[in-house]
């Protein structure tokens, strides 16, 4: 057991150790980020599936106390049933997506330093057991954050990245008031600690809690994109570049949103969730508005990406509606439809990079008869708007179901409603597409240069489409994912069983 | 709520501060300014954390080996451990965000948010 303990701090130290490699050796060699990287996250894979194997298997829940030093002091990483399959999500895409980047993407070493800090920020997201750690890791994948927005060539990107910057800012430390309020009613830092100190919290004490919840809660909703505090999102998306794009687009936010869960569960517990007045009232209200208005913005977006960013707005909604509902069964659709969103997105950025390089179509309207030109890209997007929608056998329509069967038993009926509501309005940005790409015949005029394209530093940053440059890997990716996401449909009573052990802690 | 503000002025100091951050954030139109408000927003919380410890009559949290270490009376040692991680977090989101600053300034020739929102709707 004892080589076990060590993993999650390997997962967390190798990654930014090997941030430091692509710069150095850059010195000397040309282009060995690439190849750093690659062996790096396959490596974290690997890592991470054995530490799955442990967990799973025995059903034990690794720890490590950091320089062996006690709860009260040290900082703890725990891999339990939830954080492993989140670090196997991370640890996956952030993998895959080096097959894009590898001709597509941004080049250069820099650019794989803050590839592999921004992985190993997630994964010690993921792994913490710390509440003020959290949000060090928090600032840290949002370094990593802004810096790959910003490694965009136009100018937009650093405008996105900065305006990204501020309001990332602002969350990370409502976030960190928050833990300051915690630590005020209960002198603990370590969510275990924290956990079995609240309940006996009376008094005065009481509303210093309430209100690091609600500090914590508007903290995670501007960094999981909850509507009104959205509006990083869609320029962030639209303006990073297109190999950064299914990395952030799959992974920041969705372990933002795992963390929340994390603390809302493993801190404060779903008993405080639920006996507190307004508490889950307000998280189920959030969740839902954040569902409609994002639906509703994607629909009437005229470029892919930017319409696919809004829809995140919308399904993290749905997660955070989840969250609210306090049953069994919506935490387990959350964590599967987390799960499922993070791949179906990473695929679907991608099936939009490998497009856009290829044909340089980037609105909707230009997707018009792409399934003639790019038949195997349009098949695999396809499939993942599909598993975005919620249509069975994917893992779109499993999150769903669990999630619509949690606000059933909690009798939350407006809640159902919402997801009814926000899976036609899915269907309605994802069927526009579809019906462009394969019923509408293509433009026979020449495309006009999209706009957009930064004229102030003398008009060259629209790369020229060339089929071409599209690898096997790129079309790989995207195929993968799209597999992924039905194979992954069949599976949802193997996420319940694997979710079981966690869920039943936290609700008891 | 008077003698609750003569015994905690230092906390109602503090969100006072992290008002003033915010709204330098969110009113000022000048970039460099805004950054400054991040920082100032940042600053209040981690004094707010070195507040939170401070206890009255307290010493500084060096515990002196002879002495009898029961009745010592001292400071919280861990949020300010804390406040010294966080510094370092926004040193460098401070220094991020000035980097961006300049490569703004030296596409866009300007500095203020309205001059930049005009020049991005003419492209």
């Amino acid at each position: 057991m004892s080589s076990v303990d060590l993993v999650p701090v390997l997962l967390i130290a190798t990654p930014i150790l090997a941030a430091t490699l692509p710069i150095a050796l850059g010195l000397r060699f040309d282009r060995v980020g690439w190849s750093i990287a690659v062996l790096t996250t396959t490596g974290l894979f690997a890592a991470t599936a054995f530490l799955a194997t442990v967990v799973y298997g025995d059903g034990t829940t690794v720890t490590h106390a950091l320089g062996d030093f006690p709860r009260q002091y040290g900082i703890e990483l725990v891999a339990d049933e939830l954080s492993t399959l989140i670090a196997l999500l991370v640890t996956g895409v952030a993998t895959g997506v080096l097959a894009y980047t590898r001709t597509g993407g941004p080049r250069g070493n820099t650019f794989y330093t803050g590839y592999l800090l921004l992985t190993g920020g997630l994964l010690g997201l993921t792994m913490t057991g710390d509440v003020f750690n959290l949000f060090v890791f928090l600032e840290i994948t949002g370094l990593g954050t802004y810096a790959m927005i910003s490694s965009g060539d136009g100018p937009e990107s650093a405008v996105a990245a900065l305006k990204y910057l501020i309001l990332g800012t602002v969350g990370a430390s409502m976030y960190l008031l928050g833990v300051g309020f915690l630590f005020m009613a209960t002198g603990t830092l370590n969510m275990a600690e924290l956990a079995t100190a609240l309940p006996d919290v009376e008094g005065q004490g009481e509303t210093l809690v309430r209100v690091a919840f609600a500090f914590v809660f508007v903290g995670f909703s501007i960094k999981v994109a909850q509507w009104p505090l959205h509006t990083w999102q869609p320029d962030a998306y639209q303006h990073a570049p297109d190999g950064v794009t299914p990395l952030i687009a799959a992974l920041v936010s969705t372990v933002s949103a795992y963390a929340f869960g994390r603390v809302a569960f493993t801190v404060f517990g779903a008993d405080f969730l639920a006996t507190t007045p307004y508490a889950s009232e307000v998280v189920v209200t959030v969740g839902s508005i954040s569902v409609l208005a994002g639906s509703t913005l994607a629909v009437i977006q005229r470029r892919v990406k930017r319409m696919l960013a809004y829809s995140s707005v919308s399904q993290f909604g749905l997660i955070v509606a989840a969250y609210g509902l306090v049953t069994e069964t919506g935490l387990v659709g959350a964590v599967v439809h987390l799960v499922g969103h993070g791949l179906t997105k990473a695929g679907l950025f991608a099936a939009v990079a490998v497009i856009s390089v290829s044909t340089g179509a980037r609105t909707v309207d230009e997707y018009a008869g792409l399934a003639k030109r790019r038949p195997v890209a349009a098949m695999a997007m396809t499939v993942l708007l599909v598993s975005l929608v919620g249509i069975p056998p994917s893992v779109g329509f499993v999150g769903k179901w669990y999630i619509a069967l949690g606000a059933v038993e909690a009798e939350l009926w407006p809640v159902a409603a919402v997801i009814f509501l926000s899976t036609m309005l899915t269907l309605a940005y994802a069927a526009r597409l579809l019906e462009k790409m394969y019923f509408t015949p293509a433009a026979p005029t020449e495309r006009p240069v999209p706009p957009g394209a930064a004229a102030t530093d003398g008009g060259s940053p629209v790369e020229t489409a060339d089929p071409d440059r599209v690898t096997v890997g790129m079309i790989g990716l995207v195929v993968v994912a799209a597999v992924l996401v039905v194979a992954l449909g069949f599976a949802g009573g193997t996420f319940y069983d694997l979710l079981e052990p966690f869920v039943e802690e936290v609700f008891n | 709520m008077l003698e609750l503000l003569a015994t905690h002025y230092a906390y109602a100091l503090m969100f006072v501060l992290i008002a003033i951050g915010l709204y330098m954030m969110i009113a000022n139109q000048n970039l460099v300014k805004k950054v400054i408000g991040v920082s100032l927003f940042q600053t209040a919380i981690f004094l707010f954390f070195i507040s939170m410890a401070y206890v009255e009559g307290g010493s500084a949290p060096i515990v002196p080996a002879e002495e009898n270490p029961g009745e010592l009376v001292v400071a919280s040692p861990l949020p300010q451990v804390i406040v010294l991680t966080a510094i370092v977090v926004g040193v460098a989101l401070t220094a991020v965000a000035l980097a961006l600053v300049v490569r703004i300034y030296a596409e866009y020739g300007t500095l203020r948010e309205d001059t930049l929102t005009e020049v991005r709707a003419d492209e």
